[in-house]
């Protein structure tokens, strides 16, 4: 039922038979491009923010963490819980509490990507070596330049790695969104599900978005990292 | 004040729609009640079981042949990378536009979704057994069969059993769109609004919630039990 009105919303005049089947019909992809512009943006507007406001809460209690350590079982058993709750029930778990729109949609996707940096960003500060640390205690640092001018740098690898681990699978999950009322790309493909070119172009941009996000963070880590290409390099 | 008492009389109502039956908002059916739930439910296990069965049997031989000759590391590793790319939503769509609905269809397509994280953890699991204790095994007479089968699987069963966990938590989850491919889980309350109402769908959220919390935690459960006695020893003494 929804789905019929959901077509004839999407065609209003299913003349020829390419639309009429269902079929992949490229006129109708190049007819009809501009109706995805608008969710794919918006698409990007849910994981960029959601990325940034995750990265931000899971480094900082990585950060603590890292001196006190107490503190790692307790947050990763949290992040873990909010990390297993499937973000479609995250959604409508929130309704009733934040009402539709962005912000439901952005905790739910935050809460999603904390677990994942947190112990990335956990890890690579665990694996900097102790002699490079005693080296730097040796120079004379104290413990907050040690941690930002050695072992953060150096964690770095392992936190671009968490960090793109989580931009793909946040673009995933804003396909759910629209559940919250969020909109993006997700809304278009359960807008006609059935009919193929809507599903290809619809699923195509998400799968794009993902390998284009997950390639900037690679060259932004390599970029921000070029001891590792020299190391490679050798 | 008044946001907090509504939304608290929400989650009770949601609470009441799993324990008592209502009448459909749009009219007749009844829905609600832990019988109907279990009606949801039971095919909600069935399709993720199923799914998860399917992606086993075909993910961990190949994953562990893969890491037994040491090739394919490319391809086992980059399945996950691949596979996270991919949203659930439009592999699920892509399968209903091209190969058509129901529970066959949708299987397949879950098990698209849980067989990259079992394969690249069974490959990883193996590659991670370390070199001497294979050499050591060979040099005891043992056949390529039996080294994997004696020492390679069951060092890497804990990670084997890590990347069941995470299939099998996201496949529950993806079980609850379902309905959109004319498979009527535990999603259809979500989906189908009008059928069952605001507390059938929070309803429903709450019991995909607790779904997917009882397959992590069992799972980690078996994930532990699993670990080989010597394996844990070692961890042990490797974390001071």
């Amino acid at each position: 039922m929804i789905g019929l009105l959901a077509q004839l919303h999407i065609r209003e005049n299913p003349t020829q038979s390419c639309e009429a089947d269902n079929g992949f019909c490229p006129d109708w992809i190049a007819h009809n491009f501009d109706r995805y512009v608008d969710p794919f943006f918006q698409h990007v507007y849910l994981t960029v923010v959601a990325l940034a406001i995750g990265f931000l809460i899971s480094f900082g209690l990585a950060i603590i963490a890292y001196r006190r350590r107490w503190l790692i079982n307790p947050v990763t058993q949290v992040t873990g819980i909010l990390y297993t709750i499937p973000s479609i029930a995250a959604f409508f778990l929130l309704l009733p509490i934040t009402g539709r729109g962005n912000t439901t949609a952005l905790i739910a996707l935050v809460s999603y990507v904390l677990l994942i940096i947190f112990r990335n960003v956990l890890t690579g500060l665990d694996n900097v070596p102790d002699e490079t640390r005693d080296a730097g205690r040796g120079m004379g640092l104290t413990d907050r330049q040690l941690l930002w001018r050695v072992e953060v740098p150096l964690a770095l690898p392992e936190i671009m790695a968490g960090l793109r681990i989580a931009s793909t699978t946040t673009v995933g999950l804003a396909t759910l969104a629209f559940f919250a009322g969020a909109g993006g790309l997700g809304e278009q493909i359960f807008s006609d599900i059935t009919f193929k070119s809507n599903v290809v172009v619809a699923g195509g941009l998400a799968v794009l978005l993902a390998a284009v996000l997950d390639g900037l963070i690679l060259v932004a880590q390599r970029l921000v990292t070029p001891w590792t290409r020299a190391v490679a390099a050798r | 004040m008044t946001t907090t008492t509504a939304a608290l009389g929400q989650f009770g109502d949601a609470i009441d729609f799993i324990f008592n039956q209502h009448e459909s908002p749009s009219g007749g059916a009844q829905v609600g009640g832990l019988s109907k739930m279990w009606d949801l439910l039971w095919p909600h296990l069935k399709l993720s079981g199923a799914a998860m069965g399917v992606a086993c049997a075909v993910s961990i031989p190949i994953g562990l042949w893969l890491g037994h000759i040491g090739k394919g590391g490319f391809l086992a590793i980059n399945a996950s990378n691949v596979g996270r790319a991919v949203p659930s939503l439009a592999l699920i769509a892509f399968f209903v536009a091209y190969i058509g609905v129901g529970f066959t269809n949708l299987m397949l397509a879950l098990v698209l979704l849980a067989i990259p994280p079992i394969l690249t953890n069974a490959y990883t699991g193996v590659r991670q057994v370390d070199r001497d204790t294979v050499e050591s095994a060979r040099g005891m007479g043992l056949t390529g069969a039996q080294v994997v089968r004696r020492v390679e699987l069951p060092l890497a069963l804990p990670l084997i059993f890590g990347g069941i966990r995470i299939s099998a938590v996201n496949v529950v989850a993806t079980a609850t769109i379902a309905p959109l491919a004319g498979v009527v889980t535990l999603g259809d309350p979500i989906i189908n609004v009008n059928t069952y109402g605001d507390e059938g769908r929070l309803a429903a959220a709450i019991v995909v919630a607790l779904l997917a919390v009882v397959t992590e935690v069992s799972l980690g459960a078996v994930q532990r039990a699993v670990t080989p006695r010597g394996l844990k020893i070692q961890r042990r003494e490797a974390t001071p």
